[in-house]
């Protein structure tokens, strides 16, 4: 396995890390790894839905494509219900990996076999879309840039590379629909002396998509992903708008309460 | 009131101190009648201690504090979190209550304590009630501080781990003490047991018995208020308080009103922005823990940062001890050193409001030191750059503030306290 050492994203950086013993106080690190994190990633905003047709699509990509070496078994599959899905047409078209429908999206390959085939166990993705909230932008933009910039790379074990995730373990699972992006390396001035790499993405040959239809296609596995990662967030919302209309009145009942009790103090 | 009720009452009274308490704490104890804004912070503490610990209760009831594998390969702790999320009902938002509940808590005790800067209401005879408040502080933040351990997430875990190995800077005990608190060589489940133990029973007990303990002795002497002067000089024949009103309903009501309008912003958080833009809730908390990858950047939790900043500002070894151990007593001291505020401060006068240009500057100024610290404990360190150099600066002048204060207070200009509370 090549060395993952690299810049340009957080959970590369912190493989590199592996060999920090964790014995060692890890205060003592926070300045290198600071340093080594100081490239800033760009990403593309994603749009994302909350439309129950682009998160069933969603659910499907995710289901068909991701839910073989990822799991997210914190969500049962009747959760679907929730984005518009019957209890039918979940076990007739999603209910791959489990036999009963409350049961949650678990993966047949064990870690030990993930690590072992991939260099690291696919991480569960339940809330892939919290954890990967950054300064550079929500963990939705960095999924949707994320799964739009692999590129063709020989000189890795499965053959592709990452722009966003650089040497990452995982191929390219979504490549029939975008086809294969090639980068361009071109070598610049950083300004200070040095010189540094800039990798930009060509097609090379088209998928059995479009480019605004596999933008579409990661929206809606995106959308997806956030709403898997809280599937209560509309509610809560929802239930927050009626709590605060709520108070608010009350604030004015209190308050004239208040008023009525204080009016002989001077 | 009917007979029968009177003389269940009566009844009652005869064998425990109801009436005597009620009118003692409530009913007939007087406060100032000039209560401000700062003074809902108070009965605000008492109420999110109380959500606090009810919320904690339901958490506790599905919460498991177990650092073994489940079959997925994800902590027990993690998932039972994440279980309560989203298969328990109702336990969103009973988590989030918690999780934003922990925030809130350390904003009303700030700004409680800053309000007891600003009116001095430390100062004599009231110096037992902030002794017993700097205690709750102190009780608080090792609460906070072991409840961030139970999710089992990324910081939970590698906060844990840098916290628990500052006390191995200690000279001689130190390895040894680090090693008592984690019951192991790293942070591991017989961590995570005792933390568990530590901030759903011994912590809280102590923080209830602390909290007692300062309402009784806030009751014995009396409210300050924000012109800092003794209501209890003034009184009428029947011995009241010329300036005073019964805390019940003068106060009850008030304090509802605070209570609507805390639950209000409080709501407006929970519903809205649970993960409070990343500082009530960090993004790499939503790993599980992972003792072999480090995360790139620890930071705690916003409510530590000041002091964390005070850490990390000492970067000198001294008297041939690791700067990490002064840096250790750096903290502690910045915590500890409101402890002596009623004895540091010489001035005249309690309130502000009559207090000289001096300390009014010092104060200000000590609360821009205290929001740039907190700023920067959230900042990756950048090597002795102007980070790390405005760290040290502003550390050097948080310590001067109370430092300074038996100097500066004595010598300040203050204006004649008023005899009566003004309106």
């Amino acid at each position: 396995m090549q060395s993952r050492t690299g810049k340009g994203d957080f959970l590369m950086k912190t493989r590199a890390m592996k060999f920090v013993k964790r014995l060692l106080a890890a205060a003592l690190f926070a300045p290198v790894v600071a340093m080594a994190a100081g490239a800033a990633l760009h990403l593309d905003k994603a749009p994302v839905s909350t439309d129950p047709a682009a998160l069933q699509n969603g659910a499907k990509v995710f289901i068909n494509y991701c839910l073989n070496c990822h799991s997210a078994s914190f969500v049962r599959y009747n959760r679907l219900k929730d984005i518009g899905l019957s209890e039918d047409l979940i076990k007739d078209n999603l209910l791959f990996t489990a036999d009963k429908i409350g049961e949650q999206m678990k993966i047949g390959m064990t870690r030990a076999n993930g690590k072992a085939w991939f260099g690291a166990a696919p991480p569960d993705l339940t809330l892939v879309a919290r954890a990967r909230s950054s300064e550079f932008g929500s963990g939705a933009d960095w999924l949707y840039t994320y799964l739009r910039q692999f590129y063709r790379d020989p000189s890795r074990p499965t053959g592709w590379n990452n722009k966003v995730f650089e040497n990452v373990g995982m191929p390219h699972v979504l490549w029939e629909l975008q086809g294969d992006q090639v980068a361009n390396v071109e070598e610049k001035d950083d300004g200070h002396g040095g010189k540094h790499k800039e990798v930009s993405l060509e097609l090379k040959k088209p998928g059995v998509q479009s480019a605004a239809e596999y933008d579409k296609t990661v929206a809606d596995l995106v959308s997806f992903l956030v709403w898997m990662g809280e599937p209560m967030a509309e509610s809560r919302k929802n239930i927050g708008t009626f709590v605060l209309i709520f108070l608010a009145g009350l604030f004015v009942l209190s308050y004239l309460l208040k008023k009525n009790f204080w009016k002989d103090i001077h | 009131m009917t007979t029968k009720s009177q003389a269940l009452l009566n009844w009652v009274d005869e064998r425990f101190p109801l009436t005597s308490t009620w009118k003692a704490h409530l009913s007939e104890y007087y406060a100032p009648k000039n209560f401000n804004f700062w003074y809902f912070f108070g009965s605000l503490a008492l109420m999110v201690l109380v959500i606090q610990i009810v919320t904690g209760i339901f958490l506790v009831m599905h919460y498991k504090p177990d650092a073994s594998l489940n079959a997925s390969g994800v902590p027990v702790a993690f998932a039972a979190v994440e279980y309560i999320m989203r298969d328990v009902p109702g336990g969103w938002l009973i988590r989030y209550m918690h999780s934003t509940g922990a925030s809130a808590f350390f904003v009303v005790v700030y700004m409680h304590m800053f309000r007891g800067m600003l009116y001095g209401s430390y100062r004599k005879p009231r110096e037992l009630i902030w002794l017993f408040g700097v205690g709750i502080f102190l009780a608080l933040m090792a609460e906070a501080f072991m409840g961030y351990l139970l999710p089992w997430g990324q910081m939970s875990f590698w906060g844990a781990q840098v916290i628990v190995n500052l006390f191995s800077a200690i000279p001689l005990i130190g390895p040894d003490l680090a090693l008592v608190i984690r019951g192991d060589f790293v942070v591991s489940d017989a961590t995570l047991n005792r933390f568990f133990s530590f901030h759903v029973i011994a912590v809280p007990l102590v923080l209830i018995g602390l909290v007692l303990a300062h309402i009784v002795a806030l009751h014995e002497v009396g409210s300050n208020n924000p012109d800092g002067v003794e209501i209890k000089k003034k009184k009428d024949a029947n011995g009241i308080p010329l300036d005073g009103i019964p805390f019940h309903p003068y106060y009850t009501v008030k304090d509802i009103v605070g209570v609507v309008g805390f639950l209000f912003v409080f709501s407006a958080v929970l519903f809205f922005a649970p993960e409070g833009g990343g500082y009530f809730l960090e993004y790499n908390n939503f790993l599980p823990a992972d003792p072999l990858v480090t995360p790139p950047h620890i930071a705690p939790v916003w409510y530590f940062t000041p002091f964390y900043s005070l850490l990390r500002a000492v970067t000198y070894p001294l008297f041939g001890l690791d700067a990490k151990f002064w840096g250790v007593i750096a903290m502690g001291a910045g915590v500890v050193i409101f402890a002596f505020l009623p004895w540091l401060d010489r001035s005249p006068v309690k309130s502000i409001r009559y207090k000289g240009p001096i300390f009014k500057t010092a104060l200000v100024l000590f609360v821009i030191v205290f929001f740039i610290l907190g700023y920067l404990g959230v900042q990756p360190p950048d090597n002795g750059g102007i980070k790390d150099r405005t760290t040290q600066i502003c550390s050097v002048l948080y310590f001067a503030f109370f430092l300074l204060m038996p100097f500066y207070s004595k010598m300040d200009k203050c204006k004649a306290e008023p005899e009566r509370v003004t309106s």
